[in-house]
């Protein structure tokens, strides 16, 4: 454990990327926690009197086309933003490794089936097959979180079930096996937590695209309903007022989500450097 | 010959894909909410016309049935009638799907033509300022939303430079379409001899466009640079080197050939994302493709446009990696021996 640490100490010393991006991290988080009790005005509240009004002492980031503070609505958004895409890639990360990791280990019909479905999923484009899926569910939030979760599936059940296969081979298996565990105990107990590490990578590069995916959806106007802040929407809101010049509406929240996608994607990259030193690009 | 015969392999290879398409497209259709009989019908409708448009619409059988007549409704390109427009949702599709592919290849060709050379400069030359700045280029292509990339564009090129047209579209409003050849503008004017319809219609390709293609970029460049320093670090190009050949020779013929194989590959992921980041620019340039049409069509609670749509980019892809496959064996001619 020390020696990940003193690894950690010294992948974060070499890359200051990486330290700055944990810390964005940790910022993201805290905003995603307190940002309600943090946002200056009420993210609802409308003034007509205030519409359209750039940046100020007294509004940040300005008004929106009906006088709310779009700072508040920026800090507020966090929360909704981060659990949209955190539920989304913790689903897919669950289920698709289970079925990929139980294709990879017992191989036969269940390899065939999983495979199948996976390539399914992968023959289409997949924010297409994302609005596909929320059009024929319903357009509610909760739909939105499933169909960033199974256009992520494959990618989770693929490399789960190629980083299973490999070691189903493995000596410490079939000691275990040799001791009387039973299948089902050496792919949870032995075999898939030896498989985490490239998973975890996965899945923080993953929430980035996710994050993006959902603001996407949300930004053709799906899922999310106005007036409820969220990053997507948001933008798609402002996105009139750019060709008059405010650009204010649309800059901020396009900013707070390019800056979560960042933090996310530089995230997912120092923890590939601090499990896998070799894969360094 | 091998190269037919690979084609034809991974022709049949695809077939099982469009099965699966077309299994989903119909179960999500299944899934659609509300009574598409009642939604034909209108809110004045009896109970009995509902009934016999649900007859009509063959909603009274069983799923199985409903299979069948589905998938020999696509044998017949029937796709059904958009209740927006008016029109056969095939008709709409197709008239449109020349302006979303003359944006979709402008924004690849885009990405390619500066991606590759910035790969491969990264990578010849690590830790310099070409590194960088392809760093920075790919972290921020997969970093910024691709709808917030296009607003930011407008405002810059639109409102502040006024360099770019207002982002309405293919043509100003004083400009009238080109006789259609190929459907796209550019070309189509360039084939009329229209020099200033030309400049006028790519002149509202190049924001969006370049939207597509910033976003394109960065996977292209990166999977460049990490396959030309594996390539470059390897035994064969040492010994090239050693053997004395031009360091252009080593340089393209031995090592960008090789490393362009795990680029192919990706092209094939990228398109997926480009259609998909189709939709999101179209919205925002306002640019009158199957994107948009779709979108309409989903606001206003119109399914079968949505459906056609789905349809046709996963048949689009499906192909498409299709072709990736045979351009794969045409680089390298390992695949073709095998096949």
């Amino acid at each position: 454990m020390s020696a990940l640490l003193r690894h950690g100490r010294y992948v974060l010393g070499e890359n200051p990327v990486t330290a700055v991006a944990f810390g964005l991290f940790v910022v993201l988080i805290l905003l995603a926690l307190v940002g309600p009790s943090l946002a200056p005005h009420d993210p609802l509240a409308s003034d007509t009197a205030r519409k359209l009004e750039p940046p100020s002492a007294r509004y940040w980031f300005g008004t929106d086309q009906v006088g709310r503070d779009i700072l508040s609505r920026v800090l507020v958004a966090t929360r909704l933003d981060l659990a949209i895409s955190l539920s989304a890639v913790t689903l897919s990360f669950v289920v698709g490794s289970g079925l990929g990791a139980s294709a990879g280990f017992f191989g036969g019909w269940t390899d065939r089936i999983v495979t199948r479905v996976t390539d399914t999923i992968m023959a289409f484009p997949l924010f297409v097959l994302a609005m596909a899926i929320v059009a024929a569910l319903g357009n509610t939030l909760a739909n939105i979180v499933y169909a960033t979760a199974i256009i992520n599936l494959p990618f989770y059940a693929r490399m789960a079930r190629a980083e299973v296969n490999v070691r189903r081979e493995a000596g410490f298996v079939e000691a275990a096996r040799l001791s009387g565990n039973g299948s089902a105990r050496i792919l949870t107990v032995h075999v898939f937590p030896n498989c985490l590490p490239p998973m975890m990578v996965q899945a923080s590069l993953n929430l980035g695209w996710a994050i993006l995916n959902a603001a996407g959806l949300s930004f053709i106007g799906l899922g999310v309903r106005p007036p409820t802040p969220e990053w997507g929407i948001m933008v798609a809101e402002g996105a009139a007022f750019i060709v008059s010049g405010e650009w204010w509406i649309a800059l901020f929240p396009g900013l707070a989500l390019m800056l979560a996608v960042f933090c996310f994607n530089l995230l997912g990259d120092g923890l590939r450097d601090l499990i896998d030193p070799r894969r360094r690009t | 010959m091998a190269l037919l015969r690979l084609a034809g392999r991974r022709l049949a290879l695809a077939v099982p894909g469009l099965l699966g398409v077309i299994v989903v497209t119909f179960l999500l259709n299944r899934a659609l909410p509300g009574d598409p009989a009642a939604f034909f019908a209108g809110p004045a409708a009896t109970r009995q016309a509902i009934e016999e448009i649900r007859a009509r619409l063959g909603l009274d059988k069983s799923v199985p049935e409903q299979f069948v007549y589905y998938v020999r409704d696509l044998a017949r390109g029937d796709l059904g009638t958009s209740l927006t427009t008016g029109q056969p949702v095939l008709r709409d599709l197709a008239t449109r799907l020349p302006a979303s592919l003359e944006l979709t290849l402008a924004g690849l060709a885009l990405a390619v033509t500066v991606a590759l050379p910035l790969g491969v400069l990264s990578a010849t030359r690590p830790g310099s300022w070409v590194d960088h700045l392809a760093r920075v280029v790919t972290t921020a292509g997969v970093s910024l939303p691709i709808f917030f990339t296009g607003l930011l564009l407008v405002y810059v090129f639109y409102f502040l430079l006024g360099w770019a047209p207002a982002p309405l579209g293919r043509l100003d409003a004083f400009s009238t379409a080109p006789r259609q050849v190929t459907g796209f503008f550019v070309v189509d004017a360039v084939l009329a001899h229209d020099g200033a319809l030309a400049w006028a219609a790519l002149r509202q390709l190049a924001l969006p466009a370049v939207t597509l293609g910033l976003f394109a970029m960065a996977p292209i460049a990166r999977m460049t640079r990490a396959s030309m320093l594996g390539v470059l670090g390897s035994e064969f190009i040492r010994t090239a080197r050693a053997a004395g050949l031009a360091p252009r020779t080593v340089l393209v013929t031995y090592a960008l050939r090789n490393a362009l194989l795990p680029v192919i590959t990706l092209l094939g992921m990228v398109f997926s994302f480009l259609l998909g980041a189709n939709v999101l620019v179209e919205k925002v340039f306002a640019w009158p493709g199957v994107g948009s049409y779709a979108l309409e069509a989903l606001i206003a609670s119109d399914y079968a446009p949505v459906q056609g749509f789905v349809l046709l980019m996963a048949t689009l892809y499906v192909f498409l990696n299709l072709t990736i496959d045979i351009v794969y064996g045409l680089v390298d001619p390992r695949v073709r021996i095998e096949a």
